[in-house]
């Protein structure tokens, strides 16, 4: 009710609540504008309407095609490789996704057609096309019309017509009009919905004034409910266009009778559309506009006008005698004798009695009881397959009828995960080993049985020993022996520190559980008050299992000291273990190909092809059509290889030969006659020492100084190395500095077994090992020439390799510098110096001259020992033509050694940048 | 009536001296013409990269920016940028005008040994003795390479471009050739670590330089050896190896102090170049004149054909 109804208001009814009065000064809140009315589907996206006349939909954004950014084909693609193909666009293209479902104009999903529906749903169009067969100009037409069209009229309609039916007709015996005007039996019992009142009793008869008493009629065609469900998208009430109507005329402008109560419209609902007097021709409809066969355009959105109703009183109803009281109608049937009123009192204003007792509700009686019905109920004692009680089991399986011998067919409740596993015939899945005992290597098991067993025996002979004056309790069951050593290995877990070692990491419950557990044993607990920790739905069995476990981990956390587990960390992400990447294609059989090439057999001997996919950018840039649009691999495609496979170290095992063997043959020639025909990188060394034997020892001596010197910056240089594979190579390179580590070196083999099984170790293809070893033994020998030549920068490093290379033991300790780790970062081909010549001395460093004089020197006696050896090689005959060239300068530096070089830098032009690095 | 066409003219060789740049930059590492030959670049190792013209002898500009010593240096096809890379395992990129790097692409884990632009200028190539070449982009700001070539398994030399083609030498004693076009790797094998890598000028033919003192004329298609030049000393350092600009010699860098040409038909040797007394660092031939750059210790000399007048 209004809060500010006032007292003349007082008896005026109003509806719904009333508004929060208005508070001073408060703004009137602006409604939420049109655009802000959002309506979300069932999948989050916002719905428009419009379209409201005809029920609309929504299509692309606000009525126009496209989407917020304007109208965009739908992906386009187009580019070289793959051109925009034209598309034929159907209407389905241009309809939402709504469209196409279910409610949508053009479902998609299977329904039942015309053919195959019920007649009943057609009942109204059947029923209209009799009527207009029978308003037809010639009428029967439509009995033609069924002669010719296909036999649609299913069997049921044929069966019915068959036995007397007409079309328009009722189903059931013939029954007088008179019977149904009659008052209802009250002992007659209807049941579901009540029937609308005025219903079962029609007025339309009541213009019939006349009827024959012994004529029946069929029973009235009644449809009671429109139980037609709204199948269009129209708004509701909203008829379109019926062509039937609009053809053969209806009452639509007849003249709407408020005061019979709606008992012939709810007849006429669904279209009762028997021809009555007086009618016209005419469209009607909630179409648009006026139809062309209409007359006037007077009624063309239905409205509804005060002509339509009477203005004048008039004996509408004979026997109301209400004379157009427009009461409500249940008053006047006020005849009903029967009629009980429940309440009697006064009936508020705007209510009124129900026209019918509400239905009574009916009780029904309970069903009878069978006869050897017994009303107590007992529990059936729920059996474990035990032993003892199977007699009692089986007893009580044949007092309830059923026999569970068979175990497959016992609860699937009961079944464990194995057994139903079994059932089913699955294979074992491969889930996380349930101990960590499983992840130990046989050999480590063994160990720490016998490590168990021992301490358990010290523990059991301590025990004895603590025992043995109390005699009551010598015979100690072994049960108490563990518990006491369980309680010693707390202790001993006291002491370990706080457990970083999460042994069942995998299984959070059972790490938790491993924790607690670890905690009450530091704590000292005995080993029942351990069982509480331990997860109470196991089994018995498998919580002594589980303890058992527990107890073995904290054995192993113990033995494997808290600082060597701090040092690893748990893989956040489990990488593949197992598999390596490895290029699939692989440069192989260097040995073949070093054949080749020292026949000369250039071409397909040492000529690998393969696969090779440049990125996609790369081609791009290029201005090159990318050779394989398809593939996403870039570089060499990689394939997923057993880690541990033997394959992948099979060609590691041959020799590998070096490279400078092929290519230096006269060296070789030389060597072969106390060599092995293929030498490996080890024997360059021998080679280079062979070369300089005289001075090999010296340099030896002074190297392993100067590696002394050098060892620090070596890991430097691994660390900064290649992010590739290559870091290896960088670390034997340096190692080869040291010739007498290489003397001492154990075989390959052993380095193959420790580093190539690592797990850190990306790629073990064989053709890299093969070429790690190559790459040494070129590296190698530009560290070798880095000693006897240098850079002009390098200062410090040029001093301690020409101490290095000359035979004077004058120089015995050397100044370190930074820039050491450029000598050992030296691999391949060295640069070339930066030669002093006289003129322009004062741009170079004092020190190529010396340099210069020292290869000089060397060359000399080298020469020297080559006429003794007759060894030629290239490079030294070079020098030697070097040397020749300049005599003059030869002879003044026969005698140097590195001290003269020394003070023969001293004396000439220093830049000043040198000066500054002494 | 047709004129018969001029004979062409016979292949002259560089054999006199007609400039001489005092680079003061310390050793020269290397010396390129730029790409129409008019100009060249020196690399220093005192961290310079200086633009000469070498035909005048004039020094145009010093470009300073690495942190150590400039390995290798190329010009663009346009002239307007320069690309290096040095021993500070840097590649730069450099605006000729105004001096400045434009870029630095950092991620090789060693020495540059070698940096070569595309034809376009759009992609820097280069190759270190991290045993990778890596092709970064010019375009983008994408501070990693486009893509690496990590297949060799030692440091590389010496890199060279084609149009669709990467040729690399590497010290593992393999010239390796990245086809573009037909999504291939041809790896050539030649035992010895190679020095320096070439196309010959008609795209049919590489040129290696290997470090047992030999030159190798290998077909690009069969890897067949098509000719072997030897006499020259190369053992112990990187050192270019050069066709001159019809094709009809190969010329290679020595550490004995001259520059060698063989014919490249017959393979005898047809000039050796003294130079000086130390090892010719660099060589570079002029793309279309007789006219070679050589770079032995702090200075560079350009060498004309013998009946060449100097203005």
């Amino acid at each position: 009710a209004a809060e500010s109804s006032d007292s003349e208001e007082e008896d005026l009814v109003s509806y719904g609540s009333a508004l929060q009065p208005l508070q001073e000064g408060e703004r009137i809140k602006k409604p939420v504008p049109l655009q802000e009315q959002t309506v979300k589907d069932a999948k989050g996206r916002y719905q428009r309407f419009h379209g409201a006349f005809t029920g609309g939909f929504s299509a692309g954004y606000f009525n126009t095609v496209g989407t917020k950014e304007g109208w965009t084909p739908s992906a386009f693609v187009s580019s070289r490789q793959k051109r925009a193909d034209r598309t034929i666009l159907g209407p389905e293209d241009f309809m939402d996704e709504e469209d196409l479902s279910e409610f949508g104009i053009a479902p998609k999903d299977i329904t039942t057609t015309d053919d195959f529906a019920s007649k009943a749903k057609d009942r109204i169009k059947e029923k209209a096309r009799q009527i207009a067969g029978v308003v037809a100009p010639i009428p029967g037409t439509t009995a033609f019309d069924d002669l010719i069209g296909p036999s649609k009229i299913t069997i049921g309609v044929e069966l019915l017509r068959k036995m007397g039916w007409k079309e328009g007709q009722g189903i059931g015996p013939r029954v007088k009009r008179k019977p149904c005007r009659q008052k209802p039996d009250p002992t007659v019992k209807i049941y579901g919905c009540a029937l609308p009142p005025g219903l079962s009793e029609g007025s339309e008869d009541e213009e019939d004034e006349y009827q024959p008493e012994n004529v029946t009629f069929a029973p009235k065609d009644v449809m009671p409910v429109d139980l037609t469900p709204k199948e269009n998208v129209h708004g509701l009430g909203y008829k379109g266009l019926d062509p039937s109507q609009a053809l053969f005329g209806v009452s639509g402008r007849e003249h709407l009778n408020l005061f019979t109560g709606g008992s012939e419209e709810t007849s006429n609902l669904i279209g009762d559309l028997r021809p009555s007097k007086g009618r016209k021709l005419g469209i009607t409809g909630q179409a648009f506009g006026v139809g062309a066969l209409e007359e006037e355009d007077d009624d063309i959105y239905a409205t509804d006008t005060p002509s339509k109703y009477d203005t004048v009183l008039k004996d509408e109803e004979p026997g109301d005698g209400l004379y157009g009281w427009t009461a409500p109608k249940q008053y006047k049937s006020k005849k009903r004798p029967e009629r009980e009123f429940k309440y009697i009192g006064k009936v508020l204003a705007g209510f009124s009695l129900a026209s019918k007792p509400s239905a009574q509700i009916k009780i029904y009686p309970p069903p009878s009881l069978p006869r050897n019905y017994r009303p107590v109920h007992y529990f059936r004692p729920v059996i474990v397959a035990g032993n003892e009680n199977c007699h009692l089991q089986k007893a009580l399986e044949e007092s309830t009828g059923k026999l569970e011998s068979d175990p497959a067919h016992q609860s699937r409740h009961a079944l464990s995960a194995a057994q139903r596993r079994e059932q089913l015939g699955e294979a074992e899945l491969k889930g996380p080993a349930p101990s960590i005992m499983e992840y130990l290597s046989e050999k480590d098991r063994e160990r720490l049985k016998e490590v168990k067993q021992a301490s358990e025996q010290q523990m059991k002979a301590k025990i004895v020993s603590q025992q043995s004056p109390n005699s009551r309790f010598q015979s100690a069951s072994p049960e108490d022996a563990t518990h006491k050593w369980q309680m010693q290995l707390g202790r001993q877990l006291v002491n370990a520190g706080s457990s970083d070692f999460k042994p069942f990491a995998k299984n959070p419950e059972k790490q938790k559980r491993y924790e607690n557990f670890v905690k009450s044993l530091k704590q000292g607990e005995k080993g029942d008050a351990l069982e509480r920790f331990l997860d109470p739905n196991m089994t018995a069995w498998e919580r002594g299992r589980e303890q058992e476990e527990f107890f073995r981990a904290a054995i192993f956390y113990r033995s494997s000291n808290s600082t060597l587990s701090s040092r690893f960390i748990r893989a956040k992400y489990e990488d593949d273990v197992d598999k390596v990447e490895v290029p699939r294609d692989q440069e192989n059989d260097i040995d073949d190909k070093e054949t080749a090439v020292k026949m000369k057999m250039f071409g397909k001997l040492t000529r690998d092809n393969f696969e090779w996919h440049p990125d996609k950018l790369l081609c791009k840039r290029f201005n090159v059509r990318d050779p394989y649009p398809d593939s996403s691999v870039v570089g060499l495609p990689k394939v997923k290889r057993d880690k541990y496979s033997v394959f992948n170290f099979l060609t590691v095992t041959e020799p590998t030969t070096s490279v400078t063997q092929a290519t230096s043959e006269k060296i070789q020639e030389s060597n072969s006659l106390n060599k092995p025909k293929k030498s490996s990188r080890w024997d360059v060394s021998d080679k280079e020492q062979e070369k300089k034997d005289s001075i090999s020892e010296f340099i030896s001596l002074a190297r392993s100084k100067a590696d002394v010197q050098q060892q620090p910056p070596v890991p430097a240089t691994e660390e900064c190395g290649t992010g590739t594979t290559e870091t290896l190579p960088t670390a034997v390179a340096d190692e080869d500095k040291n010739p007498e580590e290489e003397s001492g070196r154990p075989p390959m083999d052993l380095f193959k077994a420790i580093f190539v099984s690592s797990s850190d170790e990306k790629s073990s293809s064989s053709e890299e090992e093969s070429d790690e070893e190559q790459q040494p033994t070129t590296s190698e020998r530009a560290s070798e020439t880095t000693k006897q030549v240098d850079v002009p920068d390098n200062s410090s490093s040029s001093i301690q390799e020409r101490v290095t290379a000359t035979t004077d033991s004058g120089v015995s300790s050397l100044p370190t510098s930074k820039q050491e780790l450029d000598v050992t970062e030296e691999f391949g081909p060295k640069l070339p110096p930066a030669f002093s010549s006289g003129r322009f001395c004062k741009h170079l460093d004092g020190k190529e001259k010396h340099r210069k004089i020292r290869e000089r020197h060397k060359t000399k006696k080298e020469r020297k020992r080559k006429k003794e050896k007759k060894k030629k090689h290239k490079k030294q005959k070079n020098k030697g033509k070097h040397k020749n060239k300049k005599p003059e300068k030869d002879s003044s530096s026969d005698t140097t050694d590195s001290s003269d070089s020394l003070s023969d830098m001293d004396t000439t032009g220093l830049s000043p940048k040198e000066l500054l690095r002494r | 009536m047709a004129f018969p066409r001029p004979r062409p003219a016979r292949p002259e060789l560089p054999r006199q001296r007609v400039q001489t740049l005092q680079c003061g930059q310390g050793a020269v590492r290397a010396a390129r013409f730029n790409a129409d030959g008019n100009y060249c670049l020196t690399c220093g190792s005192d961290k310079t990269l200086k633009l000469w013209n070498p035909h005048k002898g004039t020094a145009l500009r010093t470009y300073q920016g690495h942190g150590y010593e400039v390995l290798d240096a190329a010009g663009s096809f346009d002239n307007s940028q320069i690309c290096s890379g040095g021993a500070d395992k840097a590649v730069a990129l450099w605006d000729v005008t105004t001096g400045q790097v434009v870029r630095k692409y950092r991620g090789h884990a060693g020495k540059v040994n070698c940096v070569q632009f595309n034809q376009e200028a759009t992609v820097i190539v280069s190759g270190s003795i991290d045993s990778t070449v890596r092709c970064w982009d010019c375009r983008s700001r994408r501070p990693d390479p486009i893509q690496v070539l990590d297949e060799a398994k030692d440091g590389i030399s010496s890199v060279k471009l084609s149009a669709h083609e990467i040729l690399t030498g590497s010290v593992d004693g393999r010239v390796r050739r990245y086809d573009l076009r037909t999504g291939q790797l041809c790896s050539d094998y030649i035992g010895s670590p190679i020095t320096s890598v070439c196309f010959s000028k008609d795209g049919q033919c590489v040129l290696a330089a290997s470090l047992d003192s030999t030159l190798r004329l290998l077909d690009k298609d069969t890897g067949e050896l098509l000719g072997e030049y030897t006499g020259h000393r190369s053992t112990t350092y990187r050192l270019d190896c050069v066709l001159n600009e019809q094709d009809t010699h190969v010329g290679c860098a020595s550490e004995d102090g001259h520059v060698y040409f063989w014919d490249l038909v017959e393979g005898s040797l047809a000039l050796s170049l003294p130079v000086g007394q130390g090892v010719v660092q660099s060589l570079a031939f002029h793309p279309r004149l007789p006219c070679l750059l050589v770079a032995t210790q702090g200075q560079v000399t350009l060498w004309r054909e013998d009946n060449f007048q100097p203005e």
